[in-house]
C-alpha cells in the first residue's frame, strides 16, 4: 500500500504547505500525555524504543509508519491494552492527568474509561440493539439512570454523526447496520462515557472512500472536545484530518511535528523518504 | 497391452473396494433403522394416557404405567444439572478465559480422561460417597452420578464456544474501561450463549439415557417419590427392569418407555441442530 | 458541544472493582479444579472400597476364576477373560466397518448422500444402551438364534470358538451389541482424521495416475495410519466399559469357554448385577475391587488413544506447517 501513494502524495503536501502557516514543534500547554522513555518487549522482542513524546491535548495526532514499525503497539500503550497480550513488559512512564499510568495502584479499567478506543475492526457486540451498544460501557459501569441513559444516548449517536441515520431503529442490533455505521457506532460507544481522549487504530482502513471521509469529518469535529490519536497507515489521512504527526520507524520515534511540516520538509531523512514513498 | 490389463485390473480393484465401502456403510446405518423400525412397532402401539398417568401396577397384574419414572428422570436430571452445569460452565470460563497453556493442557487432559470414565463406575463412586454413608439410595444420589458425568463434557464444549468468540469483542468491552469479569459474563458469554445452552443440551441428551449410574444411586422406585432423600424412579431404569422382567405386558411398556426416551433424546439433539444452525448463519 | 451538560462527576462511575476479577477468576478456577478433583474422587473412593479385598485376596483376585460369594471366594478373571474377549470381538467388527464407513463418507460417497448418512450415525451414537439391550433382547438374540449361529455353527463348526449349545445370549451376541454401541465413535473420529489429511497428498497420488483407491489407500489409509489406531484403541475405552447393553445379552455366566456360542461375563456387568445383592462386606469390596481393575483398564485405554491422537494432530500441524 505504501508503494501506490508516493506521486500523489507529494503534491497534496504541498499544497497544504502553502495553505497552512505551521509552527514548528509542537507546544501545547499541558500535553494529554507525557511519554517518558517508553520502551515495551512481546517477550525478549522489544517492540517499542525509548519513546518520549508530548501528546497535546484537544488536538488530533497522528502517527504513521510502515507494517510492524511499533505504531498500533505505542497506541496500546497508551491505555494499557497491550496488557491483554501475555508475556509483555513495559519501561518507562506515560503520565496522564498528572499521573502515571504504569504506577502499580492504577486501574487499568479506570484508566480506559477516560482513554477510549476505536479499532480498525468496527466490532458492534452481535448481542445487542444499537441502543445497548451505544450504552453498555455506561451499564456495565454501574449507571443506572434512566433519564441519563436515554440523553447519553442522543448525544453520543449524534456526535457520532449517526443519530439521524438510526434514530428510529435503536433497538435494531448493532450488527445490522453498513461497515462505516457500525464504526461509527463504535465511536458513539467509545464516547458515551465521556472519556477525555480517543485512540483510533487504523478506524477506516476497512471502509470505502465514503464512509472514509464520514469519519475523517467526525474526527475533525470530535477534537473540538478530545484529544485524538489516530494510527494509519493512510498519509493522505494523516494530513487531511491530523495536526500533528508522529512518524515511527522500527519501534523507535524517529521525528515528531506538525503535519505540515512533517509531510512538507521532514527534518530526518527517514521521515522524507517514507512520506515519498522511497522506503523499503 | 500387457499394461492395459493392469490398468483394467486396478480399475477393477478400485471398484470392488468402493463397493465394499458403501455395503460397510450400509450396515453401520443398518442398525439405526432397525432399531427405529422396532421401536416404533412395538412402542407406538403401548402408548397411552395410562402409561404417562399410571403408576406400574404390582409385579405380573397388566396395566399401569410409569408416570412416576418419567416424572423421577426429570428431576433427576434438573438436579443433575445444578450441579453440572456451573461447574461445567465457570470451569469452560477458566480454561478459555484464564489458564495459560500449560495448566489448560492438563485440565483438557483429566477431563477427557474423566470423559471415558464407564458409566457404572459413577454409581460404584457415588455408592461410596452418598450411599453408605447416608444408607440410603437417593434421588440425591443418582442426581450427583449424573451430574459428575456431565461436568467434563460441558467444560469441553464451553471452553470451545468461547474460544469462537473474537478477540475483538473482549477487547472492545475491556477498552470502555468494563472490568474482566463483567466483560466475560456480560459480553463474552453472552455472545456464545446459544453455544453454552447448545453444550449443556447435549450434555443432557448424553445423560438422560444413562442407566448404569442410577442402578445404585435412585435405585428405582413403584411409587411417587415423596423426599428426595429416598430411591427414586428413572425411565432408563425402568426400561431396563422391565426389559429382563418375564411378563409380557412389561416388555410391551419397556417398548413404549424406550420409544419415549428415544423421542425425547432426539428433540433435545433437534433443538441442538436448530440453535446451532441460527449461530452459523450469525458467524457468517 | 454540550459536554457541560451533563458533567463527568454526574455518572459517579463506581471505581472498579478488583475484588470482584479476583474473586471471579478463583471461582471459575476452582470450578476448572473439579475435574481434578473427580478423578481423585474416583480413585479414592474406589481404593477406599476395596483395600481389605485387595489385601485379602492379593494377586489371586485377578489371577483366580471361581466367583462364590457365598464361599467367600472371589477370583474375577471370568470377568476380566469376558470384558477383553467380548471388546475384542468388537473391535474386530466395528473397526473395519467403521474405517470403511469413514472412507466412504470422506472419499467415496456423492455428496449428496455424506451428510445424512452422517448424521444418521450420530444418531446412532445418541442410542441409549439400555434401548440397545432392549433391542438386543428382544430381536436381535432370537434372529441370532434361529439363523445366524446355527448358520456359522455350520460353516465354522470344525473350530473350537463356534461349538456347543446355542442360547442365544453369549459372548458373540455381547461383542455384536458392544460393536453397534462403538460403531460411531470409531466412525466420526476416523472422518475426522481422514477429512484433516491434506488434499496435496491426495491430488499428488492422483498426478501419478492412481484409481481411486490406491489414492485412498496410498494417500490418506497411510498418512492416517496412527489416528486411525487411536480412533480403535478409543473404541476399546468405550467397549470395556459398556455396561447395560451387554449386561442385557452376554448371559452372565462367570466362565471360561472357547466357544463364542457360550455365554460370559463382563466386569461391568457383574457389578450392574450383583452390587445391590453384595450383602457382605467383603462381597462389597470385592465388587468395588472389580470397579478399580475396570477403571484401570479403562484409564490406560484412553490414555493410550490420547496420546496416539495427539502425535496424529502434531504430524499434522508439522506437515502443514513445512
Amino acid at each position: 500500500m505504501i508503494e501506490t501513494l508516493p506521486a500523489m502524495q507529494t503534491t497534496r503536501v504541498r499544497t497544504v504547505d502553502f495553505m497552512q502557516p505551521l509552527t514548528d514543534q509542537p507546544q501545547p500547554d499541558a500535553p494529554a500525555f507525557g511519554v517518558k522513555n517508553l520502551s515495551m518487549w512481546y517477550g525478549a522482542k522489544e517492540a517499542i524504543k525509548n519513546v518520549t513524546i508530548d501528546v497535546p491535548a484537544k488536538r488530533v495526532t497522528a502517527i504513521i509508519g510502515p507494517s510492524g514499525c511499533g505504531k498500533s503497539t505505542f497506541l496500546r500503550c497508551l491505555n494499557r491494552m497491550h496488557e491483554l497480550v501475555p508475556r509483555t513488559r513495559v519501561e518507562g512512564e506515560v503520565l496522564f492527568a498528572g499521573q502515571n499510568l504504569y504506577s502499580p495502584d492504577v486501574d487499568p479499567a479506570m484508566i480506559r474509561r477516560r482513554i477510549g478506543m476505536v479499532f480498525q475492526k468496527s466490532n458492534p457486540f452481535p448481542t445487542m440493539s444499537i441502543a445497548e451498544n451505544v450504552l453498555v460501557g455506561l451499564k456495565l459501569n454501574g449507571v443506572r439512570d434512566r433519564n441519563l441513559l436515554n440523553e447519553r444516548l442522543e448525544k453520543s449517536l449524534r456526535m457520532a454523526a449517526l443519530w439521524s441515520e438510526v434514530k428510529d431503529d435503536l433497538r435494531k442490533p448493532g450488527i445490522s447496520l453498513s461497515g462505516g455505521q457500525q464504526q461509527r457506532l463504535c465511536i458513539a460507544r467509545a464516547i458515551a462515557i465521556e472519556p477525555e481522549v480517543l485512540l483510533m487504530d487504523e478506524p477506516a482502513s476497512a471502509l470505502d472512500p465514503i464512509a472514509t471521509m464520514k469519519i475523517e469529518e467526525l474526527i475533525t469535529e470530535l477534537k473540538a472536545n478530545y484529544t485524538i490519536v489516530i494510527v494509519t497507515h493512510n498519509m493522505q489521512q494523516a494530513s487531511r484530518c491530523s495536526d500533528f504527526t508522529a512518524f515511527f520507524y522500527m519501534g523507535a520515534l524517529i521525528e515528531f511535528a506538525n503535519t505540515a511540516k512533517i509531510f512538507s520538509n521532514p527534518t530526518r531523512r527517514q521521515t522524507e523518504d517514507y512520506i515519498t514513498g522511497r522506503f523499503g | 497391452m500387457s499394461g492395459s490389463a493392469n490398468h483394467q485390473f486396478r480399475k477393477a480393484k478400485s471398484l470392488i473396494a468402493s463397493l465394499l465401502c458403501s455395503v460397510a456403510a450400509l450396515l453401520v446405518i443398518a442398525p439405526l433403522g432397525l432399531i427405529f423400525f422396532y421401536l416404533l412397532r412395538s412402542g407406538l402401539s403401548s402408548l397411552n394416557v395410562a402409561f404417562f398417568t399410571n403408576l406400574p401396577r404390582p409385579v405380573g397384574e397388566p396395566g399401569g404405567g410409569m408416570a412416576n419414572a418419567i416424572v423421577g428422570s426429570g428431576e433427576l436430571l434438573a438436579l443433575a444439572s445444578l450441579i453440572g452445569v456451573p461447574v461445567g460452565v465457570l470451569g469452560g470460563v477458566y480454561l478459555a478465559e484464564y489458564g495459560t497453556a500449560r495448566v489448560n493442557a492438563l485440565l483438557r487432559f483429566v477431563a477427557d480422561v474423566l470423559n471415558g470414565v464407564p458409566s457404572i463406575i459413577w454409581g460404584v463412586v457415588v455408592y461410596g460417597l452418598i450411599v453408605l454413608p447416608f444408607k440410603s439410595f437417593s434421588a440425591y444420589a443418582g442426581s450427583l452420578a449424573l451430574g459428575f458425568m456431565m461436568i467434563p463434557l460441558i467444560m469441553r464444549t464451553t471452553e470451545e464456544v468461547l474460544l469462537l468468540v473474537p478477540g475483538g469483542y473482549r477487547e472492545a468491552a475491556l477498552a470502555l474501561g468494563i472490568s474482566r469479569w463483567k466483560t466475560i459474563v456480560h459480553i463474552v458469554m453472552k455472545t456464545a450463549s446459544k453455544g453454552i445452552v447448545t453444550g449443556v443440551l447435549l450434555a443432557l441428551a448424553r445423560i438422560a439415557g444413562e442407566t448404569a449410574p442410577l442402578l445404585f444411586t435412585a435405585f428405582g422406585n413403584r411409587f411417587w417419590n415423596r423426599s428426595l432423600a429416598e430411591p427414586i424412579a428413572a425411565l432408563p431404569l425402568q426400561i431396563f427392569t422391565y426389559a429382563i422382567s418375564p411378563y409380557d405386558d412389561w416388555h410391551r411398556q419397556a417398548w413404549a418407555g424406550a420409544l419415549l426416551l428415544v423421542a425425547m433424546i432426539f428433540l433435545i439433539n433437534l433443538l441442538v441442530r436448530f440453535l446451532t444452525r441460527g449461530r452459523a448463519a450469525r458467524v457468517a | 458541544m454540550a459536554t457541560a451538560a451533563v458533567p463527568t462527576s454526574v455518572l459517579q462511575l463506581r471505581p472498579a472493582s478488583r475484588f470482584g476479577d479476583r474473586a471471579f477468576e478463583w471461582l471459575t478456577f476452582a470450578m476448572s479444579l473439579g475435574v481434578v478433583v473427580l478423578v481423585i474422587l474416583v480413585g479414592w473412593q474406589l481404593a477406599r472400597g476395596s483395600h481389605l479385598a485387595i489385601t485379602k485376596f492379593g494377586f489371586h483376585f485377578l489371577a483366580t476364576s471361581t466367583w462364590d460369594p457365598v464361599a467367600e471366594q472371589y477370583g474375577a478373571l471370568p470377568f476380566i477373560y469376558g470384558t477383553v474377549v467380548s471388546s475384542l470381538l468388537a473391535l474386530i467388527i466395528a473397526v473395519p466397518l467403521s474405517i470403511a464407513t469413514a472412507i466412504y463418507l470422506t472419499e467415496l460417497a456423492p455428496l449428496w448422500i455424506r451428510q445424512p448418512l452422517a448424521s444418521g450415525i450420530e444418531m446412532l451414537a445418541a442410542i441409549p444402551s439400555v434401548i440397545l439391550g432392549l433391542w438386543g433382547i428382544f430381536v436381535m438374540i432370537p434372529w441370532l438364534r434361529a439363523h445366524a449361529f446355527p448358520a456359522l455353527k455350520a460353516a465354522l463348526g470344525w473350530t473350537p470358538f463356534f461349538t456347543g449349545p446355542i442360547y442365544g445370549v453369549s459372548m458373540l451376541a455381547g461383542g455384536i451389541i458392544i460393536a453397534i454401541m462403538i460403531l460411531p465413535i470409531i466412525t466420526s473420529v476416523a472422518r475426522e482424521i481422514m477429512r484433516s489429511v491434506p488434499n496435496l497428498q491426495r491430488e499428488a497420488a492422483y498426478a501419478l495416475g492412481a484409481t481411486k483407491w490406491e489414492v485412498t489407500r496410498i494417500a490418506v489409509l497411510s498418512y492416517a495410519k496412527n489416528g486411525l489406531f487411536g480412533a480403535a484403541i478409543l473404541g476399546l475405552g468405550r467397549a470395556l466399559g459398556e455396561t447395560m447393553a451387554v449386561t442385557m445379552v452376554i448371559g452372565n455366566t462367570p466362565q471360561i469357554k472357547a466357544s463364542l456360542f457360550a455365554p460370559g461375563y463382563t466386569l461391568a456387568s457383574v457389578i450392574a448385577n450383583e452390587f445391590t445383592e453384595a450383602t457382605t462386606d467383603m462381597y462389597l469390596q470385592a465388587l468395588f475391587e472389580i470397579g478399580l481393575v475396570l477403571f484401570g483398564i479403562t484409564i490406560l485405554a484412553n490414555l493410550l488413544a490420547q496420546l496416539l491422537l495427539k502425535t496424529m494432530t502434531r504430524k499434522m500441524t508439522t506437515r502443514v506447517a513445512q
